[in-house]
Parts: structure tokens; C-alpha cells; sequence
């Protein structure tokens, strides 16, 4: 990326201030640096201009200025995402949509909200609890993170194991297309006619395009909820609970487990009630009627003690479960307590190859020299080992990034996948090819050109960069095996 | 292309300090975010550099020198209104207060600005915040730029506008000074009624003794009727809470060695605090003074002894008889007692044993009303947002009064109901229980 003037570079500053207002544009090198990452802080790259706009309008005029003179740009939200999704290219617009964070309007009648994409995902939870609504996906960052970023990465959370992800949750979309074209995508019933594009543009990673509106479903809270903590003095019998659990036909809102690692950073940040010298716990969520509740509870603490739970305990009140909650929520921060950094991956399993690959996570890291704490959505299998480093300490960083693709390949070895919810960005996209092939990799290349053909809108994400594949541009097309065997049609 | 990059710098070993202070407490924040929502001037601003989690990188960077300190970065870090409400929320436990405070102390050693302002500082900090004559002459010349109609002509004719700088804000926002009689000292000793509990040393602040000395005879009163001796020590002075928070660190050294030396004399159970700022920061004194051998031990005891009055009171159900004070109330957490103290509930389950009272919640209670020590006074724009804000949220609950502990606060929200031609009350906790405790109204300030 060639570095801009400075005579370039102030008619630039200009030109966006003339879009978005003399308050709306950093351009001063202290400023960026603060933009230098997300929460992932192992890569680091440095923007020309972050840029604040409050109207898709304005979005659409900084991306046309931004095709115009060939700069990439990327949208960013609260800057809490694990994958480096949010990083600029080196140089170019950082389009930070913090300003566009109103809730449009609420339609209870009809079970959706129109919001912005800056608005805090737990933000709009808050706006509609008096009626006794809420919105279902819960990101462990939900009390920061912004539901346009949600959009990009189809976030997860906890509570996915029976609701579902972002996409589930998302009826349409405004749209500001990489050439500057307002659209929208979907609309604001569950099925739209045509292809699903609404579906296709959640989970993009901001690679299609920036939203601008966006139609989310609010549902009626659960009338009742029973959280259950069962602790464990085996990792193995936790996960064994885990699969016993669903095998049995419960289907729980949440099951996340947590070893001792987490456990205590946990407990050092909030005393959340989490026993220090347990070797994991499962915190275990059932939501309903209430009716049956009771004894679906104690199916669950049935199934625990049967894999060997050394305690299974319900929680007494509503404080005492939200207490337990913002422990598991707070596990990725609380790290900060026993390391002074952390790479957090996020790879998919089978559940029931839950004891195997954590014993290989373990000897993985520890092969390196490193530790690691585990906090994850066991229902769902998606597993999040916090690789802790001191990025002090020259080669850290190296051994860390050498650990987390281990990692990976064993998540793909056993059938599983290198995200849940975090997004791949930059972080994962040398490891797509472990479960793509190169001709996956093509037709998902087509797909993205459809939507941005010049490359412009956050380059360098979700498709490997090096030696191994192709990135940006128009690459030349060779057929997909399925296609070639006539099962599948070209578009 | 974005990629890993083995900083040398970010290898630099030693501990990382500004103005002589560590700022170790960076390297506790792994960069989560969770705190961005929670702050006020990023959910003003949007911008992460007035964000804490950007502060802290400000910080970082400027201790291991990767950036120097720009006027972009004094003007942002300055931004920061040192509410803590980050530390509540931070699950990695950074010590934020205490990295702010050497960033501005930094940013005063090193940018002291104009001799105006350097005269100002002193003015403050140096001779009203040290003295307490000095404090007493200004309120007499305050009181008497009051009765004499001076300050309602200064404010009809306008003539305030012809003030420089942010002074007409500082206009706005001068208390209202009691007569004489009642800015004169509390007795050195006020006895327990019925059972003794406890014997308590009680602080009366600087600005707090000369500006709401009711809520200190209030406090005395309250804490007698809950069976405690209390004494107050004479020639206590200003604890230094707002010198350190203004970045003068070396005259808030010596103060909280001269809070000590007063207190420790008066061999009490507990130091009852009944301010925000200076119960947060005297609980702080072991930290501050902990590279000091010859106090590190004194100052960690004497913090240990140090307590809000709220959390003092709530640790026993009030003595009765309460006689019902019919109000409808809500109340506002001042910052410093609930982030910087973790006093939520106290507060609270004081206010639900006064019969006939009724209690509203307050939406973002624990939010900064833009008082912050001298924030308003500096930072007048953005006190004034935030001050919107808590005006908003208190009209919202159709509460006749704004229940606070902190002196600061009550300024700050009353200046606000004022513009607004609001006629909510606003009213310390301790007021409330002193009139549950059969004592008419005190007139306020």
C-alpha cells in the first residue's frame, strides 16, 4: 500500500470533513494508534483516517471517495472482535460506526426492532425488558459489542445452543454496497421472496458491504429459567456430562464449561461463586414454561451426577445467576489477571470429541511453553482456548500463532471447523485451507467479487493470503468439482 | 498488510512509569473492550482514544515511549473524567484510577501551561485546598459577594459573559455559601446516645466543612443516634483526594501524611467519610504511600480503617424511632462511592428503612453527573453533556428529590435543575436520615 502524501492526505481530510463534519475525521498519528487493533492485539495495522458517520449517506459518500482514489476501507464497531476482522489494510478508512447507534423504531406487535449497526447488542436488550422482551444472541462482549459487528462475524453466545446465531435473529438489512449503492437486503418478515441475501451478507465479515439498518427480531423473555452449576474434579467427566446432557434429549438454552485456569481468573475478578479448586465446571441453562421446568432440572443435575459431578447446584435467585453469568462472560478479560495478553481461539467439534481434542489442546500449548485457560460452549461444541503469552518476551508471539494453528488443524482433523463465531478475518485465513479446498475457496472468491469487485471493502480477511490460494480480484475461474460433474450449475 | 510485529520497543524491559509513578497496571488490560460502554465520554464521543481501553494504550504508549506527549494526547487523556465506573466493569482487574492519575500528573510536570494557569493551580491546590484559614477567608469573601447582591447582579446583567474563559461556568456553579454561624466547626467530640457501638473519627473535608457544614453536624448527629462517639479532629485539612486527581502529587503525598498523623491521634474504630472523592481516595492511601518505608505501614493501616458513612451505617439496621419522611426520592451513585469504593447496595438498604419514603430507580445512577472533582470547572463542555444526561434521566422518574452522598454531585445536579427551572430537591443521604430522626430541614446551601 503506498503511503499517501501529506499534501494528498489534508485535500483527503478535507474531502471527508466536507462528508461527515470537521468533528468526524482522525487523521493524527496518536489518534490512529488507539485504532491500531481490536481485541485481538497480536496484529496490529495502522489506518490513514478514522472516519465517523451518522447517516448512511454518509457512509455511502466516504466508500464512493474511497473507490474513487482506490483506498480500502473497513467498518468497525466497538473494536471487541477476536479475529482481527475490523484492522485496516495498511492505510486507508477505518469507518467507525459508533456514531449510528439510535433505535429506530420498536414493533412489538410484530417482534422486531430497526436499529443501527452501532448500537450495543445488550443496549437494545435494555430498550426492550420493560415489556418484557429481549434479543436472543449474547456474545460474551454483548455489554460492548455492537450488533453491526454481530452482522459481520454472525455472532454467537451462549445462549445459540437452542436460539441460534446472529443470522437467526436478523430480518433484513440497509445496506451501503462497496460502490457506494444504498440496498437493502431482505425486508422485515421472516421470508422474503428470491434468494436469501439478507443470509448471505450476515457473517461476510464486512466484506460486502457496511449496514446501515438493521431488522432484528425481539423475542418474549422465557417465563421461566433454572441455571445449574455442576462441578467437576475431571475435565473429562465434565465433557462426558456435556454429551449425556443432550443425549438424553434435553435441550438446555446454554451448557458452557469452564476449567480451573478460568475458573480462578473468574473468581479473582468477580467472586462470581465459582469454586477455585474445581477442574471444570458446566454451567447449565434451561428457559421455558413453567411447567415442567422443575423436572427437566433435575434431569439435567441427574445427568451431571451420573458422569460424576462432585456438586451440582441450582441457583437460588435471579442474582445469583446473573452473578455466575457475568463470570462466564467476563472469563476472556478476567485472563488479564494471571497473563498480560491472550490469543483466543475459536474452533468447532463434534461434542463428542470433546475429551480428545482437549487433552490435545493442552499438550499442544504446554508443548510450546505456554499455558492455556478453556472457556467454551460445550452444547455447541465450539471450543475457546485462551493461548496466554507475554508479549514481552521476544518469539512469544511466533510460538503462540505456531500453537493456535495446531489447534486448528486438530479441530479439522475430527471433522470440526476453525470458527464458531468469532469470524475468520485475519487471524484464521491462512487456515481455510484446512477445510477448503482451493476450488471451495474460488467459488467463494466469485461470490465475494459479486458483491465487491474491486477488493476496496476490507481487503485481506477470511481468504488465505499467502503462497497457498488466491486473494482479491477477479481470479481466474476454474470449475468446482461438483460442477464439473454436472450437480451444481454455474451463476 | 497487517501482521505480527515484534516491536522492539514493546520488549523493553524495566517497570513502566510516569511522573515516578507506576503505570505497571497497563499491562493487567488484554484489550477486551468490555469497559467502552460503560464510559461516559466514549458513549458521548464514539472516539476509542477518550474510550479507557484507548486511554490505557495512550498511557502505554507513552511509558514506553512510543509516543510523546502531544497535545492530542494531553487533550484526551484530560478528557478523562477519573469517574472509574471502567474499573467496575474490568475483568482484568486494571488499576485505572491509579494510571490516570500518573498520567496527568506526568502531563502537569510536563506541561504546567500558562503562569495563569500555573497561578491558578497553586491558588487551589497549593493555598485554599492546603490552608484551611485560606479556605475560610475565601468563603467569607464568597458569602459576601452573595449577600451583598453583588452575585445577582453579576448574573441579571449578564455582566458574567464579559468573563474570560471558562470562568463564567465557574460562576454558575458557586455554591450558595450558609451564613457564618453555620460554616463554624463541629465540637471536637459528639457523645452516643443509648448502646455504645463504636468510636469513629469523623472527616470534614475542605470545600465540605465550609460549604455544607450541615451535612457534617447531619453526620455527627446520625452517627451518635447509632451509638457511636464520634470525634473530629481539629486541624484536620484537605485529604488530598482532588490534588491528586488534578495531577499535583507531590502536595497530595504530604496531605495524606498530615490526614494520618491527625487521625491516628484520635485512636478511633473507624474514619468515617461522608464525600465521595476522599473516602475512595483515603482508602487509597496504603497504594500511594506504599513506596515510602517509613509510612507504607501507617498508610495501609489507616486505610484499612477508613469508611464511607454509608457503609458504615448499613453494616447494622438503623437505631429506631424513624419517623416517616413522605418524599418520593431517587437516588444517584456518586462515582467515587460506588467505582471507586464498590458501595451499591449501602446506600440503598439505608434509604428503605425510613418509613413513608418512597424510592425510584434512577436510569445510569452510577453514571458521572460531569462534577468530577474540578471537571466541570475545566472540562465545561463535556461536564455540561453529561450533566444533560443525569437531568434527563432524574425528571424521567418524577422523583421531588435527588438522593447523593457527595458534595461535588449536589452542585453539579443542582446547577442543572436550576438551568432546567426544575424544582427537584437535591439532597445528601445523611440529610434524609437526620430528618428521619426528627430534625427539621436544615436550610441548604
Amino acid at each position: 500500500m503506498a503511503t499517501l502524501t501529506s499534501g494528498r492526505k489534508t485535500a483527503l481530510r478535507r474531502e471527508l470533513e466536507a462528508i461527515v463534519g470537521p468533528g468526524g475525521v482522525l487523521s493524527d498519528p496518536d489518534e490512529l494508534l488507539v485504532y491500531e487493533s481490536d481485541g485481538l492485539t497480536l496484529f496490529r495495522a495502522l489506518a490513514d483516517f478514522v472516519v465517523f458517520p451518522t447517516s448512511a449517506e454518509h457512509v455511502a459518500a466516504v466508500v464512493r471517495l474511497a473507490g474513487r482514489e482506490g483506498l480500502p476501507f473497513v467498518a468497525r464497531g466497538a473494536g471487541t472482535g477476536l479475529s482481527g476482522g475490523c484492522l485496516p489494510a495498511e492505510g486507508g478508512l477505518v469507518i467507525s460506526m459508533m456514531r449510528m447507534n439510535r433505535i429506530l423504531e420498536i414493533d412489538y406487535e410484530n417482534q422486531l426492532a430497526v436499529v443501527e449497526p452501532g448500537l450495543v447488542n445488550l443496549h437494545l436488550s435494555w430498550a426492550v425488558v420493560p415489556k418484557g422482551y429481549y434479543y436472543a444472541p449474547d456474545p460474551s462482549s454483548q455489554q460492548a459489542c455492537t450488533l453491526g459487528g454481530n452482522i459481520a462475524n454472525n455472532s454467537g453466545g451462549p445462549h445459540t445452543l437452542k436460539y441460534g446465531v446472529t443470522t437467526n435473529h436478523v430480518l433484513g438489512l440497509e445496506v451501503v454496497m462497496p460502490d457506494g449503492e444504498i440496498v437493502w437486503l431482505g425486508g422485515r418478515t421472516r421470508a422474503t421472496p428470491g434468494y436469501d441475501l439478507a443470509g448471505v451478507f450476515v457473517g461476510s465479515e464486512g466484506t460486502f458491504g457496511i449496514a446501515t439498518k438493521i431488522v432484528v427480531r425481539i423475542l418474549k423473555k422465557p417465563q421461566a429459567v433454572k441455571t445449574v452449576l455442576a462441578v467437576f474434579d475431571q475435565v473429562d467427566h465434565a465433557s462426558a456430562a456435556v454429551s449425556a446432557i443432550i443425549a438424553r434429549g434435553l435441550v438446555p438454552a446454554a451448557v458452557e464449561m469452564m476449567d480451573q485456569l478460568t475458573i480462578q481468573a473468574v473468581e479473582d475478578a468477580f467472586g462470581c461463586g465459582y469454586p477455585r479448586d474445581a477442574a471444570a465446571a458446566l454451567l447449565v441453562e434451561l428457559d421455558g414454561l413453567r411447567v415442567g421446568m422443575d423436572a427437566q432440572t433435575e434431569r439435567i443435575v441427574q445427568a451431571c451426577r451420573d458422569a460424576g459431578a462432585r456438586e451440582v447446584r441450582t441457583a437460588r435467585d435471579e442474582a445469583e445467576r446473573a452473578l455466575l453469568w457475568k463470570g462466564r462472560k467476563s472469563a476472556f478479560g478476567a485472563f488479564g489477571r494471571v497473563s498480560p495478553a491472550y490469543m483466543v481461539m475459536d474452533g468447532v467439534i463434534p461434542r463428542t470429541k470433546l475429551p480428545y481434542v482437549l487433552r490435545r489442546v493442552n499438550e499442544i500449548v504446554a508443548a510450546h511453553g505456554l499455558r492455556v485457560g478453556n472457556v467454551f460452549h460445550a452444547g455447541d461444541g465450539n471450543l475457546h482456548p485462551n493461548i496466554l503469552y507475554d508479549p514481552r518476551v521476544p518469539g512469544a508471539e511466533a510460538r503462540v500463532v505456531e500453537a493456535g494453528a495446531e489447534i486448528m488443524k486438530v479441530c479439522a482433523e475430527v471433522g470440526g471447523s476453525i470458527s464458531g463465531e468469532h469470524g475468520i478475518g485475519l487471524e484464521k485465513a491462512d487456515f481455510m485451507p484446512f477445510i477448503f479446498s482451493a476450488a471451495d475457496l474460488a467459488v467463494m472468491q466469485r461470490l465475494k467479487n459479486a458483491f465487491n469487485p474491486t477488493g476496496l471493502c476490507n481487503p485481506g480477511k477470511v481468504f488465505p493470503t499467502k503462497k497457498s490460494c488466491v486473494e482479491v480480484g477477479p481470479v481466474a475461474y476454474t470449475p468446482h468439482a461438483i460442477e464439473a460433474k454436472g450437480l451444481a450449475q454455474r451463476f | 498488510m497487517a501482521h505480527i510485529v515484534e516491536d522492539a520497543r514493546r520488549t523493553a524491559t524495566g517497570p513502566l512509569v510516569l511522573h515516578g509513578l507506576s503505570v505497571e497496571g497497563v499491562n493487567q488490560c488484554v484489550h477486551c473492550g468490555l469497559c467502552l460502554a460503560s464510559c461516559p465520554t466514549f458513549a458521548e464521543l464514539g472516539t476509542e482514544m477518550d474510550s479507557p481501553r484507548g486511554r490505557i494504550f495512550l498511557i502505554k504508549a507513552l511509558a514506553e515511549g512510543r509516543t510523546a506527549l502531544t497535545d492530542t494526547t494531553v487533550q484526551h487523556l484530560s478528557l478523562c473524567l477519573d469517574c472509574r465506573a471502567c474499573e467496575t466493569v474490568c475483568p482484568a482487574g486494571v488499576p485505572y484510577g491509579r494510571l490516570i492519575e500518573a498520567a496527568k500528573a506526568e502531563i502537569e510536570h510536563a506541561r504546567p501551561g500558562s503562569p495563569a494557569r500555573r497561578l491558578f493551580r497553586w491558588l487551589n491546590f497549593g493555598l485554599l485546598l492546603g490552608r484551611p484559614w485560606a479556605l475560610r477567608l475565601a468563603a467569607t469573601a464568597l458569602r459576601l459577594y452573595q449577600v451583598s447582591g453583588l452575585q445577582a447582579l453579576v448574573r441579571r446583567s449578564r455582566l458574567v459573559r464579559l468573563l474570560p474563559g471558562t470562568l463564567p461556568a465557574w460562576e454558575a456553579l458557586l455554591p450558595s455559601l450558609p451564613p457564618r454561624h453555620e460554616r463554624a466547626p463541629l465540637p471536637s467530640y459528639v457523645m452516643a446516645e443509648g448502646a455504645r457501638r463504636a468510636r469513629v473519627a469523623l472527616l470534614t473535608g475542605c470545600v465540605q466543612s465550609v460549604v455544607f457544614g450541615a451535612h457534617n453536624r447531619a453526620t455527627a448527629r446520625v452517627l451518635a443516634k447509632n451509638g457511636c462517639d464520634v470525634i473530629v479532629p481539629e486541624g484536620q485539612g484537605c485529604c488530598g483526594a482532588l490534588n491528586a486527581h488534578g495531577g499535583d502529587h507531590a502536595r497530595a503525598l504530604e496531605m495524606s501524611r498530615r490526614t494520618i498523623e491527625t487521625f491516628e491521634a484520635a485512636r478511633a474504630d473507624a474514619v468515617i467519610v461522608n464525600t465521595s472523592g476522599c473516602g475512595a481516595h483515603m482508602k487509597g492511601y496504603g497504594a500511594l504511600l506504599d513506596g515510602d518505608p517509613a509510612w507504607a505501614e501507617r498508610a495501609r493501616r489507616f486505610a484499612a480503617s477508613v469508611q464511607d458513612l454509608s457503609e458504615f451505617l448499613a453494616k447494622a439496621p438503623l437505631v429506631p424511632p424513624l419517623s416517616p419522611v413522605a418524599l418520593r426520592v431517587t437516588y444517584h451513585d456518586p462515582c467515587h462511592v460506588v467505582h471507586g469504593q464498590k458501595i451499591r447496595k449501602e446506600p440503598r438498604q439505608l434509604l428503605a428503612q425510613i418509613p413513608g419514603l418512597s424510592v425510584v430507580d434512577l436510569v445510569e445512577s452510577d453514571w458521572c453527573c460531569g462534577s468530577a472533582g474540578i471537571y466541570n470547572l475545566t472540562q465545561p463542555e463535556m461536564a455540561g453533556r453529561l450533566l444533560e444526561r443525569k437531568i434527563r434521566h432524574v425528571l424521567e422518574t418524577g422523583a421531588e428529590a435527588v438522593v447523593t452522598a457527595n458534595p461535588g454531585c449536589i452542585l453539579q445536579i443542582q446547577a442543572g435543575l436550576r438551568a432546567r427551572g426544575a424544582e427537584v430537591q437535591v439532597l445528601h443521604l445523611v440529610e434524609l436520615l437526620d430528618r428521619a430522626y426528627g430534625r427539621p430541614a436544615e436550610r441548604g446551601p
